[in-house]
C-alpha cells in the first residue's frame, strides 16, 4: 500500500489540486514535482505519452493518468481512511454523474470568461452561470456535495474556487452576487485543512493568469 | 423485492448500445425503452434532466445516467460476471482507455470520415495515432480485459463496431489489417461474443442512417 508515491502538476491546475487535496485528506506522503509545460520534461512524456498532461500520479514506479481516475485510485488503494467516494453504489453513480459534469462543463466554460472577450466572452459568461446555477440546485440544502461529509464531488469543483478571482476580473461578474449558495459552500470547504493548505490564494492564481491572458486577448 | 431495470437508449447509439451489453453479459433481465432523440419523451427529460441525453438506466425508479457511470454501477450493483479488475490499478487503466475512447477517439474517427476535405490527410493522421495507442494497449491479450471482456471492450464498441460501419458508409479506409492487425482481431473476438452479438444494430441499416446523416464521406467526393 505504502511505497513510493510522485505527483507531477503544475502549481495553479485545478485538476492537479484535485490530486493534491485526496493525498492530504488521505495522508499520504508524496514527492511533488513541479512541471514546465512550455518544456516538458522526460519524465512527463514517459509517464503520459498519450496526453502529455499534468497531473500524473506515479507510485511505486507505475503512472496513473487524469485527476478524477487518479483520486479514484487513491481512495480504492488508501482505503483504511476518509473515504472520497460514498459507499453505496447508487450513491457512488450520483457522484461519478456530477463529477463528469464539473469536468465536461465547468472548465470550458470559465476558459471563455478569462480568455476571450466581446460577444464571445458574454456567451461564456451566461454558460458559465448556468453550470454553476445547476450546481447550487443540485447542492441544495446539503452543507456539501457529498452530504454531511466533503466528498469526491466537492473535491471535484472547489479547486475552480482559487480561480474566480479571475474569472471575476476578466470577465468582470461577481459570483457571489449570482450563486450566494457556491460561495457559502466553498467557504465551508475551506475551513477543512487538506483543501486550506493546497488551494493557491486567488490573487496568485489571478497573476498567473493575468500573464496568460495576454496570449489569448490583445487589449 | 421484484427488480425492474429500464433502458431508455436509441437503436444506432454505441452509448445505449453497451448498457445493454453489459446488463446481457452479466444475465440482468431489464426492459428496453427506445427514444426518438428528435423527439425527447417526458420520461426521459424526467430521468436525465440535466444532460436530457440517452442512455439512462433506471433501476427501481432511480435514475443513473453517462454510459460509463451507468457501466461502473451495473458493476457494483450486479457482482456476477465482473467487468472491472478488483485491482485498482488496472481499475485506472480501464477508465483511462474508456476515457480516452470517448473524448478523443470517437471526434477524431468522425472528422477522418466526414471532415473537411482540406483536412483529410491531418485527420487521417490524427485518428491513426489515436488507435495505434489502442493496438498497443491490446498487447498479446485476447480481450483489453484480459481473458473475459471487460469495462474497456465494452467502452470500446466504438472501435469494435461502429467503426467499421463508419468507414464503409463514408468510404475511408482507417483500421486496416495491416496496419492494426491486433485491433482487427479484437474486434472479431468482441462482435462474436453473444452477449455483444445479440446487442448490435443492424449493419446496413447503421450504414444507411449515417449516409443519409453525414453524407457520403470525405473520401468519395
Amino acid at each position: 500500500m505504502a511505497g513510493e508515491v510522485v505527483l507531477l502538476d503544475c502549481w495553479p491546475s485545478m485538476f492537479g489540486m484535485r490530486v493534491r487535496i485526496a493525498l492530504a485528506e488521505k495522508g499520504i506522503k508524496y514527492e511533488y514535482k513541479e512541471q514546465d509545460l512550455k518544456n516538458k520534461n522526460p519524465l512527463l512524456l514517459e509517464m503520459n505519452p498519450i496526453n502529455k498532461q499534468i497531473p500524473v500520479l506515479i507510485h511505486n514506479g507505475k503512472p496513473v493518468c487524469e485527476s478524477l481516475i487518479i483520486v479514484q485510485y487513491i481512495d480504492e488503494v488508501w482505503n483504511d481512511k476518509s473515504s472520497l467516494l460514498p459507499s453505496d453504489p447508487y450513491q457512488r453513480a450520483q457522484a461519478r454523474f456530477w463529477a463528469d459534469f464539473v469536468d465536461k462543463k465547468v472548465y470550458g466554460a470559465s476558459r471563455k470568461v478569462w480568455s476571450t472577450k466581446g460577444e464571445e466572452q458574454e456567451a461564456g459568461k451566461r454558460e458559465f452561470f448556468e453550470i454553476l446555477k445547476t450546481l447550487e440546485v443540485e447542492l441544495g440544502d446539503k452543507p456539501y456535495f457529498g452530504g454531511e461529509t466533503f466528498g469526491y464531488v466537492d473535491l471535484s469543483f472547489i479547486t475552480f474556487y482559487s480561480w474566480f478571482q479571475a474569472y471575476e476580473v476578466f470577465g468582470n461578474i461577481n459570483i457571489e452576487v449570482e450563486c450566494p449558495k457556491i460561495i457559502a459552500w466553498a467557504k465551508r470547504c475551506l475551513q477543512k485543512e487538506s483543501v486550506a493548505k493546497t488551494l493557491p490564494d486567488q490573487k496568485k492564481v489571478y497573476e498567473f493568469v493575468a500573464q496568460m491572458r495576454k496570449r489569448f486577448v490583445s487589449e | 423485492m421484484a427488480e425492474e431495470v429500464l433502458v431508455f437508449g436509441a437503436w444506432g447509439s454505441p452509448f445505449s448500445r453497451r448498457v445493454e451489453m453489459a446488463l446481457k453479459l452479466k444475465g440482468i433481465e431489464y426492459k428496453y425503452i427506445e427514444e426518438d432523440i428528435t423527439n425527447k419523451s417526458p420520461s426521459l427529460l424526467k430521468y436525465n434532466p440535466v444532460h436530457k441525453k440517452i442512455p439512462v438506466l433506471v433501476h427501481n425508479g432511480k435514475p443513473v445516467a453517462e454510459s460509463l457511470v451507468i457501466l461502473e454501477y451495473i458493476d457494483e450493483t450486479w457482482k456476477d460476471s465482473p467487468i472491472l479488475s478488483k485491482d485498482p490499478y488496472e481499475r485506472a487503466n480501464a477508465r483511462f482507455w474508456a476515457k480516452f475512447i470517448d473524448e478523443k477517439c470517437l471526434s477524431a474517427i468522425f472528422k477522418a470520415c466526414w471532415g473537411e476535405e482540406k483536412e483529410h490527410e491531418k485527420a487521417l493522421e490524427e485518428a491513426s495515432e489515436l488507435l495505434q495507442f489502442l493496438e498497443n494497449e491490446l498487447k498479446e491479450k485476447r480481450y483489453f480485459g484480459g481473458e473475459t471482456v471487460g469495462l474497456l471492450d465494452i467502452a470500446a464498441n466504438i472501435i469494435g463496431y461502429w467503426l467499421g460501419v463508419f468507414e464503409e458508409a463514408s468510404g475511408v479506409e482507417l483500421m486496416t489489417r495491416e496496419k492494426f492487425p491486433k485491433l482487427c482481431n479484437w474486434a472479431n473476438e468482441f462482435v462474436s461474443v453473444s452477449a455483444i452479438k445479440e446487442n448490435l444494430p443492424p449493419r446496413e441499416k447503421l450504414i444507411a442512417y449515417f449516409r443519409n446523416r453525414f453524407g457520403v464521406g470525405t473520401a468519395s467526393k
